[in-house]
């Protein structure tokens, strides 16, 4: 694929990416931060929300695990995922964090385990989708490019 | 005469947001530290340091926004604090306005708030 096509279809891809609400206007933000002092500025911020949302992910499905729920440090965790999937846009996985404190406000086990199931689902999409466009935007940078 | 804001102090437990808030004032030319907690915001001013600007997040364990921004005002630091928080319940704000901020901009932090914070600065 020639540079013109590969930024063409990095174009359409991160269209699609907004059209179907994975992200929103706060990844535009992210994207206007970077500068030349900070080139990988988005790809470090990414990867630092990749670490933090595996690590509170792992923690609510043990916690949901328990025989004895603690709702408070389930919300806890709930209220990080939530605050970083905010910055850096991803907005489906933020919407699913919100209707999952709604239930842990309720006490609502079950639907705690499906929300954790839905934001799992949200997640993995949004990852898949960022290390896509990642690896399209190297491409580019790799045939002379530019974003 | 624009007051030269050059330091701040991000309080946040969520790495996530330290990153970006220290960007976004970097890219404004403002030098920056962070802390994870309310507590780690006062002991950081206990051992002398001072700041021009504080963003404060509202909830964080051990201490949060509202307590220590409270306490901060208590020992007399005059600096502008601006609360940064995804919490929307009109009480809440109200309390954390209250406990002594100058501001208040809901989370995601953006260009455009931190410098409407920093006006709001320079007319203080």
């Amino acid at each position: 694929m020639d540079l013109v096509q590969l930024q063409r279809q990095f174009v359409d891809y991160t269209t699609s990416l907004f059209n179907e609400g994975f992200l929103d206007d706060q990844f535009n933000q992210l994207q206007q931060l970077q500068d030349e002092s900070n080139p990988d500025f988005v790809v470090e911020v990414v990867s630092l929300f990749f670490e933090d949302s595996e690590r509170h992910l792992n923690e609510l499905t043990q916690s949901l695990e328990q025989q004895n729920i603690d709702f408070k440090r389930i919300d806890a965790h709930v209220h990080q995922l939530k605050g970083s999937s905010s910055s850096i846009g991803a907005q489906r996985v933020q919407k699913e964090c919100i209707n999952f404190r709604g239930y842990c406000e309720e006490k609502n086990i079950e639907g705690c385990r499906k929300c954790l199931q839905q934001v799992k689902h949200e997640y993995v999409l949004v990852k898949n989708k960022l290390e896509t466009l990642f690896k399209l935007e190297q491409q580019i940078i790799a045939a002379g490019g530019s974003i | 005469m624009d007051k030269k804001i050059s330091t701040a102090l991000v309080v946040d437990d969520n790495t996530v947001n330290q990153r970006i808030h220290r960007k976004l004032l970097d890219n404004l030319g403002i030098q920056s530290e962070t802390v994870a907690n309310g507590k780690e915001a006062v002991d950081v001013h206990i051992s002398g340091k001072n700041f021009d600007l504080i963003l404060m997040d509202l909830e964080m364990p051990i201490m949060n926004g509202i307590e220590a921004t409270r306490k901060l005002r208590e020992m007399g630091i005059r600096s502008m604090i601006a609360g940064v928080s995804t919490r929307s319940l009109e009480e809440e704000k109200q309390e954390f306005m209250k406990a002594g901020l100058d501001d208040f901009q809901e989370k995601p932090l953006t260009v455009a708030k931190l410098v409407s914070i920093l006006h709001k600065l320079n007319r203080k």
